[in-house]
C-alpha cells in the first residue's frame, strides 16, 4: 500500500547508490568521473544520480514500477485519475494535453492570453483556435479571465469544437469561473482543459481558487517547478476519469525524450511528497508573506499591489493571492523599467515586467527578510526614479484576426518583410515578450498598425522580444502573395 | 583539557581562542547564540559561530563607531542604531548628554536578553532613559523614516545571514532618506584583507558612494576579527570626516577613551595603498 510519505523514485535512487553498480551504460560521464569540472560544479551526489533508465529505476516511456508508483501517488495527491511525470517543462505537458484531444482542423475554444506552448501545439497538430476575448482591465492594462457568457457564446457558435482551454490562473493570478467552464463544456460534449502552469499550489493550500481536478476539468498541465518547488523543467500532466491514460501516454511518447532525467523525476517525487505532507502550512506562510508585502507596497504610495478586491464575479472570478502583481504606472515608470531597475540597481530579480506591471513570484522558499528587501527597493525606486505624470502606455487587448490556422500559416509559402511594412499581412511566426511568453502575434494572425505600435513601445522600454526567425526582430515572415 | 573555540576566517585560515567554559548556548528564530569565557579575551559572544565581540577588544570597535561621528557632527540629538544588541554602541553614545533620543533596532530579542545576562560590560546602558529598543528588521524600520535622525550607526553582522539586508543599496538609500539634511551614517565595513571580505567591502562601498555625497572609509585594529584589520564607513550629507573635525570641542568633553583620540581620528582615514585602490576601483 503506497502512502504520501513515500517517494518511490527517490528511494530507488538511494538504494541504487548503495548497490555501487558499475556503469557500462549511458550517461558517459560515468557518475561524473569523465567530467570533473561538471562534478565540481554540481557536486558528486548530483552527478552520481544522473543515471539512465534501468530495471530497478523503471522507464519513463513505459512505467511499471517505481515511476508508476510515483505517478499514482501524484495522482492521489492532486485528486486526478492519473498523473504523468513530465521532463520537458510544462510546455510539454500543455502540448501533450492539446495533442491528446485535437487533430488537424479541430477547434479549441480559448482565451487569447495563453502561453506560446498552446499555440505551438496547434502548429504541430493543425488545430484551429477560437478566441474568447479575455477582457482587459483598463487601469492595470492586463488581460483578465473569460466570462462564462462569452465562452457559452463561443460554444454555441462552434458546436463542433473539441475543447475549452482555461488559464487557471493567468500569470497575474486572475482566475475564470472554472467550475462553470467545465459545466458548459461538458454539457455541450466538449472537454475542459486547464493550463495550471501558475496554479500548482491550488491543490495543496487553503483559501486558494479551485484547482482544475477539483473543478472536474478533464486535463491539467501543472508546473510543479514553479510554485511546487521541483527542479526547473519538471512538470505534471493530470487527467480526469473521461480521458484514457494509454492514449495520453502514446501522445507524450511522440515527443518526450526516452532518456528522462532522474534528477527531474526525483525532484517531482520529493516535491509531491513535501506538498502532500506539508503543503498546507507552507502555503499558509506564502499567503501571509504575500499579503504583508502587498500592504507594505501599497503603503509606499503610487504603487498598486492588487489583490482580491479586483474580484468582479465574471472576468475576475477569483484571484490567487500568492501572486504579487504590482501596477507601477502612477510611479511614472513602466513595469519593465522597474523590473530592470530592481535587477541592475538592487540585485533583485523578479519574474517579469510588462507595460504597466511587475510580478514578483513568491513561493515556499521565500523568507521575510527578502521580502523586506523587495519592498525597500521599490520604495527607493520610487524615490530615486519615479516621475509621476509621465506619459506611459497601457497594454490594450487587441482583438486578433485569425486569417488562417496556425499550422497553415507556419508551413505556408512565406516572405520576409521589414517589420514596419508588415501591417495588413498575415503573420507566419510567433512574436512575444519573454517573459511572460504570451504571443503578441501568433502564426495565422493578421498584423495591424496598433500591434506594430505596441511592439515598438515594448522594444523601446527594454522588453526582451523573441519568436521570429530574424533574431534581431527587424523582419517578420508573412504569407506570400497575400495582401 | 583542551577546549577551544575556532572560527574559519577563510576556508584555509582558522583562529582559535582557548575557552574556560561555555556560559550560554541557545537558538533564536534567527541564529545560534553562544557566550564563552576565555582566559585571554574574557567573555565573548558569537552568532552562528562568528565572533561578535570579546570583552578584551570590544572597546576598539565601539569607540570607533561612535566618537568619530560625534567629534564631527556639531549637534547630534537623534540617533538611530541598527543592530548592536550587545549594547556596546549605546554605552558609548550614552556618554553624550546632548543626545536626546536613541532608537535601537535589533532583529533578535534573544541577543539583547543574553547580553544583558552575560555581558554587562557592553549591555550596561541598555536601560538609559533616552533609549527605545525596537525588535524588528532594520531595513523595514528605516524604510518608514524621513528626515528624523542626525546620525545612523549600522552595527551589523556580516553580509550573509540575517544581516545581509543591511549591506544593500535599498538600505543605504533608505538611511539617506531617514537622515536630516546634515545627517551622517556610520557602518561596520568588513575587512579589506581576505579576498571574500574584500569583495563584501567593495560592494558596500560602491553602494554607499552611490547613496551619499560624502563617503569615506576609516580603519581600526581589532584583533579578534578576520585579519585584525577592520574598516568603517563614514557617509555624510554635509560634514567632512576630518575637515569638520572639531578637536577643541571634543577635548573639552573630557571623555576618557582607550582607543579613540582626535589625532588618531585623522590618521584612521589614511588607508594603506592597497585599500585605497580597492575602494577607488568601485568609486
Amino acid at each position: 500500500m503506497l502512502s504520501q510519505k513515500q517517494a518511490p523514485i527517490y528511494e530507488a535512487l538511494e538504494e541504487f547508490r548503495r548497490m555501487r553498480i558499475v556503469p557500462f551504460d549511458v550517461p558517459g560521464h560515468k557518475r561524473g568521473r569523465g567530467n570533473p569540472e561538471l562534478a565540481e560544479l554540481l557536486g558528486e551526489k548530483c552527478v552520481g544520480m544522473d543515471v539512465n533508465s534501468m530495471k530497478p529505476l523503471d522507464n519513463l516511456c513505459h512505467p511499471v514500477s517505481v515511476i508508476r508508483d510515483a505517478e499514482e501517488l501524484a495522482a492521489e495527491a492532486f485528486g486526478a485519475s492519473h498523473a504523468f511525470l513530465m521532463v520537458g517543462g510544462t510546455t510539454s505537458a500543455v502540448q501533450s494535453m492539446i495533442l491528446s484531444v485535437a487533430k488537424r482542423g479541430d477547434k479549441i475554444i480559448l482565451p487569447r492570453n495563453v502561453h506560446r506552448s498552446v499555440m505551438g501545439a496547434m502548429v504541430l497538430c493543425g488545430a484551429v483556435p477560437v478566441y474568447v476575448n479575455p477582457e482587459c482591465d483598463e487601469r492595470l492594462g492586463i488581460a483578465l479571465g473569460m466570462r462564462p457568457e462569452a465562452v457559452e457564446k463561443a460554444i454555441l457558435e462552434n458546436p463542433d469544437a473539441k475543447a475549452v482551454l482555461v488559464n487557471n490562473p493567468t500569470y497575474y493570478g486572475i482566475c475564470s469561473d472554472l467550475r462553470k467552464m467545465v459545466r458548459l463544456a461538458h454539457s455541450h460534449g466538449m472537454l475542459c482543459l486547464a493550463d495550471e502552469a501558475h496554479g500548482t499550489h491550488f491543490y495543496f493550500g487553503e483559501g486558494f481558487p479551485v484547482a482544475a481536478m477539483a473543478a472536474g476539468a478533464d486535463m491539467a498541465a501543472v508546473s510543479m517547478h514553479k510554485s511546487g518547488g521541483s527542479l526547473t523543467q519538471s512538470s505534471f500532466l493530470l487527467i480526469g476519469p473521461a480521458i484514457q491514460e494509454g492514449h495520453v501516454r502514446q501522445i507524450i511518447n511522440l515527443t518526450q525524450t526516452t532518456s528522462g532525467s532522474y534528477l527531474l523525476l526525483s525532484s517531482l517525487d520529493i516535491s509531491r511528497r513535501n506538498l502532500a505532507l506539508r503543503g498546507k502550512e507552507a502555503f499558509a506562510q506564502v499567503i501571509q508573506l504575500a499579503e504583508y508585502a502587498r500592504s507594505e507596497i501599497n503603503a509606499i504610495g503610487d504603487y498598486y499591489a492588487y489583490g482580491r478586491e479586483l474580484i468582479n464575479g465574471g472576468s475576475i472570478f477569483d484571484f490567487d493571492v500568492t501572486k504579487l502583481s504590482v501596477n507601477t504606472l502612477d510611479v511614472g515608470l513602466a513595469g519593465i523599467e522597474v523590473y530592470d531597475l530592481l535587477r541592475d540597481e538592487y540585485d533583485i530579480q523578479i519574474e517579469f515586467g510588462d507595460f504597466g506591471n511587475i510580478l514578483a513570484y513568491l513561493s515556499i522558499g521565500d523568507r521575510p527578510r527578502e521580502v523586506e528587501r523587495l519592498v525597500s527597493a521599490l520604495s527607493e525606486v520610487r524615490r530615486r526614479f519615479g516621475s509621476p505624470g509621465r506619459e506611459l502606455l497601457r497594454q490594450e487587448y487587441i482583438e486578433p484576426e485569425v486569417a488562417v490556422s496556425p499550422q497553415e500559416a507556419f508551413y505556408a509559402e512565406k516572405e520576409s518583410l521589414p517589420l514596419e511594412k508588415t501591417a495588413g499581412r498575415v503573420c507566419c511566426e510567433f512574436l512575444m515578450c519573454y517573459p511572460p511568453g504570451i504571443p503578441i502575434l501568433a502564426p495565422g494572425e493578421r498584423i495591424t498598425k496598433s500591434i506594430l505600435a505596441s511592439v515598438e513601445y515594448a522594444r523601446e522600454k527594454g522588453c526582451l522580444m523573441t519568436g521570429p526567425e530574424d533574431a534581431r526582430i527587424q523582419r517578420l515572415n508573412v504569407l506570400k502573395g497575400e495582401g | 583539557m583542551e577546549f577551544w573555540f575556532s572560527e574559519r576566517h577563510t576556508p584555509h585560515v582558522k583562529m582559535s581562542i582557548r575557552v574556560d567554559r561555555q556560559l550560554y548556548s541557545g537558538k533564536s528564530e534567527f541564529q545560534r547564540i553562544d557566550v564563552f569565557e576565555s582566559p585571554e579575551f574574557g567573555r565573548f559572544l558569537t552568532l552562528d559561530g562568528y565572533m561578535m565581540l570579546t570583552e578584551k577588544d570590544e572597546f576598539v570597535y565601539h569607540e570607533m563607531m561612535t566618537h568619530v561621528p560625534l567629534a564631527v557632527h556639531p549637534h547630534v540629538r537623534d540617533v538611530l542604531v541598527i543592530g548592536a544588541g550587545d549594547g556596546g554602541v549605546i554605552r558609548e553614545l550614552a556618554r553624550y548628554p546632548e543626545i536626546e533620543r536613541m532608537d535601537m533596532v535589533e532583529i533578535d530579542p534573544l541577543v539583547v536578553e543574553v547580553c544583558r545576562e552575560y555581558l554587562p560590560q557592553t549591555a550596561c546602558c541598555l536601560d538609559d532613559s533616552r533609549l527605545r529598543i525596537h525588535y524588528e528588521d532594520g531595513l523595514k524600520f528605516v524604510r518608514t523614516c524621513q528626515d528624523c535622525y542626525d546620525l545612523i550607526i549600522v552595527d551589523s553582522t556580516d553580509p550573509f545571514g540575517p544581516g545581509e539586508g543591511l549591506f544593500t543599496l535599498e538600505f543605504y538609500g533608505n538611511c539617506f532618506k531617514a537622515l536630516r539634511e546634515d545627517g551622517m551614517m556610520i557602518n561596520q565595513h568588513e575587512s579589506p584583507f581576505y579576498a571574500e571580505d574584500a569583495l563584501a567591502c567593495q560592494r558596500a562601498h560602491k553602494r554607499i558612494v552611490e547613496s551619499f555625497p560624502i563617503s569615506r572609509v576609516y580603519q581600526a585594529h581589532i584583533p579578534t576579527y578576520p585579519s585584525g584589520h577592520w574598516l568603517f564607513g563614514f557617509a555624510s550629507k554635509k560634514y567632512h570626516p576630518w575637515k569638520d573635525l572639531n578637536v577643541e570641542v571634543w577635548k573639552k568633553r573630557n571623555l576618557a577613551c582607550r582607543y579613540y583620540t582626535p589625532a588618531l581620528h585623522r590618521g584612521a582615514f589614511c588607508l594603506p595603498a592597497y585599500v585605497e585602490e580597492l575602494l577607488k576601483n568601485v568609486e
